[in-house]
């Protein structure tokens, strides 16, 4: 699984790299997306099921990171 | 592949489905020649540059006048220069990821095939019916699309041509006024702020067809009274008998393009 550490980025950067990274990746492959800014770890899952990519979790794996992971379309 | 630098310039439009990376790409890898850097050609200029057009030709032969910053605001700074040299001075500030081609002089019967065809697009923002013509002509004989403006007062008309497919702007007008008939903005005046709708809506013309996306003003003509806010579509049909769709004059030849611009 390819991993985007996006510890330190903002919106709308959050989502905004995460969609480039989506669009190098073949489709049904796996990206792990590591943040840090709590409104990203809402609208990163929103804006890239609104694309039609599938988010498989969510999950909290520190006092202020998240885990995100994105089946590509 | 986008630099860092590059995400995040275009961040605001790679977010969107229409663009993407993939598109933002294209844009980078497109061209646009503006003909005019007056009132249309400032505002198209900006938004080209600013969206990340890769290459902007630019002709434009008059210098820049204090009369012009009333509405030609790119060119702020820049009193006496030639319009398409303080232009590239504009972009270069503004993007350096844009590289423009300077035409200081005018669009003329003999250089306009020749330029036109080195763009993806070409945007009209000429004054005069004369040049209209010339465009039009050259842009459906070299099978380059481009959008076509025009500016009076409060009122503008806007019409997009993909040629052999759309009415061309022969279709629709087959030769110049009179001259004396029709008067120009010089005679009877322009609000800043309307060129720079019509000239705004042409760079969004632009940047439809060149990632085409939406739906491009063919076979339409827009006209705007921005004094009443209407909002006013022509349904236009491409004229079988036109001399340049139908494929007929397949030359410029210069003779023809002096005050009527009859074919």
């Amino acid at each position: 699984m390819i991993t985007l550490d996006l510890r330190g980025e903002v919106c709308p950067f959050t989502f905004v790299k995460t969609k480039v990274k989506l669009e190098e990746l073949k489709p049904g492959e796996l990206l792990e997306v590591i943040l840090d800014h709590e409104p990203a770890v809402r609208d990163v899952p929103r804006s890239v099921e609104a694309e039609g990519h599938e988010v498989l979790s969510v999950e909290k794996i520190s006092d202020k990171e998240w885990r995100i992971v994105i089946r590509k379309r | 592949m986008l630099t860092d630098e590059q995400i995040k310039r275009y961040a605001r439009q790679i977010i969107m489905p229409e663009i993407g990376v993939k598109g933002q790409l294209k844009l980078l890898e497109s061209s646009v020649l503006v003909v005019g850097a007056g009132g249309l050609g400032s505002p198209a200029i900006q938004y080209l540059a600013g969206a990340g057009v890769g290459r902007i030709g630019i002709v434009d032969g008059d210098e820049v006048d204090i009369s012009n910053l009333q509405r030609q605001t790119i060119h702020a700074g820049n009193l006496g220069m030639n319009k398409a040299e303080s232009a590239k001075t504009f972009v270069e500030k503004l993007n350096p990821d844009v590289k423009v081609d300077v035409y200081p002089f005018n669009l003329t019967p003999e250089n306009a095939r020749e330029i036109i065809r080195k763009y993806d697009v070409v945007l009209d923002c000429t004054d005069n019916f004369v040049a209209r013509f010339l465009i039009n002509d050259a842009c459906v004989i070299e099978e380059v699309s481009f959008v076509h403006a025009a500016v009076l007062r409060f009122e503008g008309e806007l019409m997009t041509i993909v040629p052999k497919e759309s009415a061309c702007y022969r279709c629709v007008f087959k030769h110049a006024p009179p001259p004396g008939t029709v008067p120009t903005c010089q005679e009877a005046g322009v609000v800043g702020a309307t060129v720079g709708v019509l000239g705004t809506l042409q760079a969004i013309e632009a940047i439809k067809l060149l990632l085409g996306i939406g739906e491009p003003l063919v076979n339409r003509m827009l006209h705007v009274d921005l004094l009443t806010m209407d909002f006013t579509e022509l349904k236009l049909r491409k004229d079988p008998e036109c001399p340049v769709c139908s494929g007929r004059v397949k030359e410029i030849i210069p003779e023809k393009y002096v005050e009527s611009c009859q074919l």
